[in-house]
């Protein structure tokens, strides 16, 4: 009982249960077959592309901040990797370079725009979004006369970012997708820079008084995000051979669904980098899921609607619990 | 260096943002091992006094030693590396990370190496445990608790333990038990007391005459941004002190003329007087 309850306060908690009410849900109403599902991987994939993004985009809401820009620099990253290595064919390096550094960019404009003026980062991110789209749309236009620009992949980076396991239908970026989980796992739970930034979502004045380098960590953040979802569209344009300039508004409430439900505080201080695995994967089985199902597929929006809210519901719930938990009440 | 020379001191501490002048020759000290209260109305100059000592404004006139050396404080880390902590009203804690992590939050001791440094955990909450329980507080035994499952009493506690632990010499608590119910105000002085035995010079801001009372060595009263009245423990009465906090109003006054008003009246107390 100890063991349970205490399982029930930790962040993840919300988002493990999540899994298994949506689990549930489809093999009793929608007859899935749960080894059919655990073999598919169109949820696998896109699981990994979300998730790839929705890491550094925890650590950035744990932090107090928000990204949404993040919707425009997924098409950026891709778009960017075809114009290089595409249309004007230089060599692959070149490319993922240059995508990798429009997210460089992108995220050191926003650092410094939050940490430089008041204005809330959901304004100054939502000012990045539309402001890529029209740099993506406009210089796409511009530079190739398309919105849409082909290109071919040596082998080596067809192997690396862009290509499928073992001959199946499995992308490599879920490998990606799951080394990056530890390594930013390690980096917020044992590490003691997460430490600074769980501070800094919880007082920010009070992290700045400790010495902490507030503004710094929140600069890095930022570039984390934006290079991260550029990271995702160049592997995606590797992979399919092709870019298109799209708007990814999709993208934007996807991940930020996947990294609530993952158990983050949307004001910041609170969250893990387990849940939000967990979480991405609900969301992932959720969407795509809903194929292997007997139900409409139509539907899946509303199912994501009330998982979230209930997630966030169980997530309120437990936060409480987490908070007036006394442990050791035993004498002696 | 004498042992009485005071750790801190300010010299006719003048302080005004423009035009506007908000301490007037501030003069106090504080020796290792005294409590210093600070007492005085809202809107007195308190805070303003607090973030002068504590870094934060540079005084416009006068002087602060340290030591009985003239120092000028970069900003607030160039304090508290002179060993200059101030702790608010609430604690500077983060309610939703466990105590140990609190505790050590910019100085984690870490395990390990190159890249591969963790936070050590255990270590962490072994000595913050350590450390409040030493101050009295001995309802804390698990690091991992948050601290926003503590009492605000325990809150400041912690927050004053890590004070000390990280080798704090001057101890600035602004208003600790203003927020806090009787018996938690009570916690709070026991530790102010703590710290005052193991040599620390306190500086405890307040304007609760009584808790002022139970700790102080030596008081100052602040109005209108100028020191109205400067003694040591056992000077004046609890009702002189708040009589001089009100600023001059005499509360004995105002309960004469109430009285006075009651007995002429057949026990009614006076009508709140309205405009004819």
């Amino acid at each position: 009982m100890d063991m349970i309850s205490s399982l029930f306060r930790r962040p993840a908690a919300a988002s493990v249960i999540s899994l298994i009410g949506v689990l549930f849900f489809y093999v009793i109403f929608g007859g899935v077959d749960l080894d059919k599902l655990s073999g598919a991987a169109s949820w696998v994939n896109y699981a990994a592309r979300i998730g790839i993004v929705a890491l550094p985009v925890a650590l950035l809401m744990i932090s107090g901040e928000i990204d949404i820009s993040i919707g425009a620099m997924i098409p950026a990253g891709a778009m960017t990797t075809a114009i290089v290595a595409g249309h004007y064919e230089l060599p692959m390096i070149v490319a993922i370079i240059a995508a990798l550094a429009v997210g460089v960019l992108v995220g050191l404009f926003n650092g410094l725009l939050a940490t430089r003026t008041s204005v809330p980062t959901l304004i100054i991110t939502l000012g990045t979004l539309v402001g890529m789209q029209g740099i993506v749309l406009a210089g796409s236009k511009l530079l190739t006369g398309a919105a849409s620009v082909p290109l071919t992949s040596p082998a080596w980076a067809k192997t690396v970012f862009g290509d499928f396991l073992f001959g199946g239908s499995h992308q490599v970026v879920i490998i990606w997708w799951i080394i990056l989980t530890a390594v930013f796992w390690f980096f917020a739970h044992q590490s003691k820079y997460g430490n600074w930034i769980f501070a800094i979502g919880g007082d920010k004045v009070s992290a700045k008084n400790a010495g902490i380098p507030v503004d710094k960590i929140t600069i890095l953040l930022f570039i984390g995000t934006a290079t991260s979802a550029s990271f995702v569209g160049m592997c995606h344009a590797i992979l399919f051979n092709s870019a298109q300039v799209s708007g990814g508004m999709n993208d934007i409430f996807n991940i930020i669904v996947s990294v609530v439900v993952g158990g983050v505080l949307l004001t910041g201080g609170f969250g893990s980098i387990l849940g939000v695995f967990v979480g991405t994967i609900t969301f992932a089985i959720v969407i795509k899921g809903i194929d292997f199902t007997a139900i409409d597929r139509n539907w899946a929006n509303l199912i994501i609607g009330v998982m979230l809210l209930i997630a966030v519901g169980m997530n309120e719930t437990f936060r409480k619990k987490a908070l007036t938990a006394v442990t050791k009440k035993k004498k002696g | 260096m004498s042992a009485n020379t005071p750790v801190i001191e300010l010299r006719n501490v003048d302080k005004s943002f423009g035009p506007i002048d908000v301490l007037h020759e501030i003069s106090l000290k504080v020796r290792a091992g005294e409590v210093l209260c600070l007492l005085g109305d809202n809107g007195a100059g308190k805070s303003t006094l607090i973030k002068t000592l504590a870094g934060v404004h540079a005084p416009t006139r006068g002087e602060i030693l340290v030591d009985g050396k003239p120092t000028t404080f970069d900003g607030p880390r160039d304090a508290q590396d002179r060993g200059i902590a101030t702790v608010h009203q609430f604690g500077g804690t983060y309610p939703l990370m466990s105590i140990g992590r609190n505790f050590f939050l910019g100085m984690e001791p870490t395990k390990g190496f190159g890249p591969f440094k963790v936070f050590d955990r255990k270590k962490a909450n072994q000595i913050a445990v350590e450390e409040v329980q030493k101050m009295g507080i001995t309802r804390i035994t698990d690091g991992d608790r948050l601290v926003g499952g503590l009492s605000g009493g325990e809150r400041q506690s912690l927050a004053i333990a890590r004070a000390v632990y990280f080798g704090a010499r001057v101890l600035i608590l602004d208003e600790p038990t203003a927020a806090l119910g009787v018996k938690q105000a009570a916690h709070v002085l026991r530790i102010v007391n703590e710290a005052k035995k193991r040599g620390l010079a306190v500086i405890f801001i307040t304007h609760q005459v009584m808790h002022a009372m139970t700790v102080g060595d030596h008081f100052a009263v602040l109005i209108r941004g100028a020191i109205a009245a400067d003694f040591r423990k056992g000077e004046k009465t609890r009702e002189e002190i708040t009589d001089l906090m009100a600023g001059g109003e005499t509360m004995a006054d105002l309960e004469a003329s109430i009285e006075g008003y009651m007995e002429t009246h057949e026990g009614h107390p006076p009508k709140v007087a309205t405009a004819d």
